[in-house]
């Protein structure tokens, strides 16, 4: 049955699971984490000319208030287990974005020494975006990736642990 | 003043340290003992007529077939407009210098770069600690003989190999 125009056009109907994730993907604060170079594409991302503010995301200089680390930059060994503790202050729900191939596999630097390749073996990634930087549209893209996926879990009605989540 | 004036004010007062040949080039080379590396570059920047005011860079070299490590001293002058290498080797085993550290502040962290990647100890540093690697890190990653650990607390540092791709 269709509730169109049953109901006065102050009333929105919805399900209780949207409405929260509607509201949590529109305000995913990202914590400031500029590694390397793509730190300064992920500033450009919330900058004016790009302005991630629009999605409702905003900067957060503390892992304590944030929804969201976008790693953007090479991890070094040295820098991979303070990204596990930023991580870990982070409350639940928590979101994760790897930015740029050094992020995503170690990239150019992969063989160096010092350097970790590929920010998922320290923490779980969400959404990962390629590019060497990527660039502010694409990480846009990234984050609406993300709040596509938001928008699909579900918190009411959960599987028991070892079904397949959608 | 030019590289020969320069070679020939370190060899006045430091016969014995400063090697007689130099090397010329861009940055003229000259090789210096490695115990007396710290008063030959106070001399160079103190000396007005020298007045070494910078120090450009301070690197180090694994020389494992002559069993040695190099460190090298990159000098500019702002005032005067030259510049020189200084050139010191310390045995491989146990590579000893003196820091430079009160001399240029910036040579602070380039001791301690030289300290991280190639083990190079530098007496009298007031804060010899690793400066890219890990506080926990095992070994010196510039030396040629340095083996990568299979792991660093439970990350990997195991790589496919690129030319496999």
């Amino acid at each position: 049955m269709s509730l169109i125009n049953t109901v006065p056009e102050t009333v929105v109907t919805t399900k209780v699971d949207d409405l929260l994730n509607w509201s949590r993907k529109s305000s995913v604060w990202y914590m400031l984490f500029g590694l390397a170079c793509c730190g300064i594409e992920m500033m450009q991302t919330g900058g004016p000319r790009s302005d991630l503010d629009r999605f409702g995301a905003v900067p957060r200089a503390t892992p304590r208030v944030s929804d969201l680390i976008i790693v953007s930059g090479t991890l070094t060994l040295k820098m991979a287990l303070r990204t596990k503790l930023l991580y870990e202050q982070m409350p639940e729900p928590r979101y994760s974005i790897s930015m740029g191939s050094c992020a995503n596999c170690g990239g150019l630097f992969q063989l160096a020494y010092s350097v970790c390749d590929g920010v998922d073996k320290v923490i779980p990634i969400d959404v990962y975006v390629p590019g060497c930087p990527p660039r502010p549209e694409a990480l846009t893209e990234g984050l609406l990736k993300l709040q596509a996926k938001i928008q699909q879990e579900r918190w009411l009605v959960r599987k028991p642990d070892g079904a397949a989540a959608a | 003043m030019d590289a020969d004036g320069i070679h020939r004010a370190l060899r006045e007062k430091f016969a014995g340290a400063v090697d007689p040949d130099w090397v010329a080039g861009e940055w003229p080379i000259v090789t210096v003992g490695s115990a007396s590396v710290a008063e030959v570059c106070r001399l160079l920047r103190d000396e007005p007529a020298l007045g070494f005011d910078c120090l450009s860079n301070l690197s180090g070299v694994d020389r494992k077939d002559d069993d040695r490590i190099e460190v090298w001293y990159h000098l500019l002058s702002y005032r005067h407009r030259h510049q020189v290498a200084l050139r010191t080797t310390t045995p491989r085993l146990d590579p000893v210098l003196p820091t430079v550290s009160h001399l240029w502040p910036i040579a602070n962290w380039l001791e301690r770069e030289c300290w991280d990647l190639l083990g190079v100890r530098f007496v009298d540093h007031p804060d010899l600690r690793r400066l890219l690697m890990p506080e926990d890190w095992v070994g010196h990653p510039l030396r040629k003989d340095f083996v990568e650990p299979d792991e660093y607390h439970g990350i990997s540092t195991r790589r496919e190999s690129l030319l496999k791709l």
